[in-house]
């Protein structure tokens, strides 16, 4: 069982988040330029990385806000939590740098 | 390679059962390469190389596994097979792959212990209802068995089924499709492996592809912890870790990567003598032959490649359980395992030419790919010996995220994703 850092609400258990997939996906800007191949590109393809992955999560039992979370997919290790808007860079800073907040090392494999 | 029969039981059982042969051979790769190199060696891989050899005359073929035959999601499952699926291309495909099942243990002498019992689907609300009688009558159409049970019907089909109106989700009757059931996973992929190899297929375990290589665009063969092999043609049948390996050629997949578990229960005695699926109050169940019961829930909702699965789809899983059979509350839980799906955003498979040229993709079965194994590796075998796509799985290209007819199955999927 995951422990996610919410932002706002401090450590919960997973049971009381929302999966929000793949994080850093913008819309396009001018969707009626896009060709088919674009299109599935955006709606369809995603990066499924073993390791770090950038994703959306949103603590929908508690203050329902939305924020980023970089895990490893193969520990299920919390590598960093981080608002929407935040970097996409792969972590290289301490987690409490970039969230302000405390921010347990570890979500537990279950 | 001997045949299995009551004379071979006969003639090994007066000598100790010490005087076998071995049902493959482990090769290692081969210094001239081969005509098609397989990556992953699941019951899809196995049977793609056996059907390369049997249907296509393709015999220079090596499966590539990184660890054990079926050691992924073929030896994972919960075994159920059934042909049950909404649209025209999928219910062509599955029911092909069904017919296969039916003939197997005679085609590969291999006893893979298919148990046709009956796969019933409940319905617990009126949207399951018409969901369900929409499915029957559409297989119907296809040709395919099916047939709506009531509420009673379901108890006289399976007894120990609780109908009781009085609970969260009654069940307000059901699906059945008497032809499908069950086989052993594991006998699946031995008996692919056995009769492949028996054919000329190298079988080489223990050999993880590290590398596609190619040269002008084309793949001329794979890097592995073995050294380079040589490939005219390679196909990537690796379920979980698909978009792994296709990354290792440069190319996107629509899939993403999901935790999927199982449990067995301590061994009882005979209770159940079908599978039962919810898709409303999630579990799917049945017994082994060993009396075990044999259960799978629903997809960690978010991506993964620990072999695991989250503790919390287990309680929901058993309290699905409880619900449809609280004769079980007693029952102890024996062990659970993970296995890594690759789910498309449509639920139905890829099996597809890329647009790199030679290297050929087999991904995407998500939570349901077991029964369709030896449909799969028809399929995908006539693919890459053509370089086209067979008739039944013309519409499970790449190509259809593009042109966007994809092909919307989770509904028939059975599985919460
Ligand atoms: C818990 C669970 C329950 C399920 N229940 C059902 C069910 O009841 N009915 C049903 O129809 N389906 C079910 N499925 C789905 C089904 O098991 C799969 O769709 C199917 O087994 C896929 O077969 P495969 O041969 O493609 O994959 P796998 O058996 O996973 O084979 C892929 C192989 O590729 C190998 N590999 C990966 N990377 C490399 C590499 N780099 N080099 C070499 N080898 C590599 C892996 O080691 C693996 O052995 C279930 C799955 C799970 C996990
Ligand atoms: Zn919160």
């Amino acid at each position: 069982m995951l422990l996610i850092n919410c932002p706002w609400c401090g450590p919960r258990d997973e049971t009381e988040f929302g999966y929000g997939g793949e994080a850093h996906r913008a819309r396009p800007t001018d969707p009626s330029s896009l060709g088919d191949a674009e299109w599935a590109e955006f709606l369809f393809m995603r990066t499924n990385p073993k390791g770090a992955h950038r994703e959306r999560w949103v603590h929908s039992h508690g203050c329902r806000r939305w924020f980023n979370v970089e895990r490893h997919t193969v520990t299920n290790q919390i590598l960093r939590v981080y608002p929407i808007g935040g970097t996409d860079a792969v972590a290289d800073q301490p987690v409490e740098e970039a969230v302000g907040t405390k921010e347990p090392r570890q979500g537990s494999g279950s | 390679m001997a045949k299995y029969s009551i004379f071979s039981l006969v003639k090994n059982a007066a000598s100790h059962h010490q005087n076998w042969d071995r049902a493959w051979r482990d090769n290692r790769p081969k210094a001239d390469g081969y005509d098609v190199v397989i990556i992953g060696g699941g019951g899809h891989g196995l049977a793609t190389a056996y059907y390369l050899a049997k249907e296509h005359g393709i015999t220079n073929v090596a499966v590539i596994e990184r660890s054990w035959l079926g050691g992924g999601n073929t030896g994972r499952n919960t075994t159920i097979i059934r042909s049950n699926y909404l649209w025209d291309e999928s219910a062509a495909l599955y029911e092909k792959s069904l017919q296969l099942y039916e003939g197997l243990s005679q085609e590969l002498n291999y006893n893979i212990m298919f148990s046709q019992r009956g796969v019933l689907n409940l319905a617990h609300n009126l949207g399951d209802v018409r969901e369900g009688m929409r499915r029957v009558n559409a297989l119907r159409l296809n040709g395919i068995d099916s047939e709506w049970m009531t509420a009673e019907q379901v108890k006289e089909f399976c007894p120990i089924i609780n109908i009781s109106k009085d609970v969260r989700y009654p069940i307000m009757g059901g699906t059945l499709q008497r032809r499908a059931g069950t086989a052993r996973h594991d006998a699946v992929a031995w008996g692919f492996a056995r009769a492949a190899s028996a054919r000329g297929v190298d079988i080489i375990q223990n050999c993880e592809v590290t590398g596609i290589r190619r040269e002008n665009g084309k793949v001329v063969g794979v890097e592995t912890s073995m050294g380079f092999v040589k490939a005219g043609k390679v196909g990537i049948v690796a379920a979980g870790h698909s978009s792994v390996v296709a990354g290792m050629a440069d190319l996107r997949l629509p899939v993403e990567s999901h935790p999927l578990q199982a449990l067995v229960s301590e061994p009882v005695k005979p209770v159940i003598d079908c599978v039962v699926m919810s898709n409303t109050v999630h579990v799917y169940v049945s017994q082994s032959d060993k009396g075990e019961l044999v259960m799978g829930a629903g997809i960690d909702a978010y991506t993964g490649y620990g072999q695991r699965g989250s503790f919390h789809v287990i309680e929901h899983q058993m309290g699905a359980l409880l619900e449809l059979f609280p004769i079980f509350s007693r029952l102890r839980m024996l062990r659970q395992w993970g296995g890594i799906v690759d789910v498309c955003p449509d639920a139905s498979p890829i099996i597809s030419k890329t647009p790199v040229e030679n290297l050929f993709i087999n991904c995407g079965w998500g939570t349901g790919g077991f029964k369709a194994t030896p449909g799969s590796g028809f399929v995908f075998a006539h693919t890459i010996a053509r370089g086209e796509p067979h008739a039944l799985n013309a519409a499970f290209g790449l190509e259809r995220f593009t042109t966007g007819h994809l092909i919307d199955e989770h509904g028939a999927a059975a599985v919460a994703h």
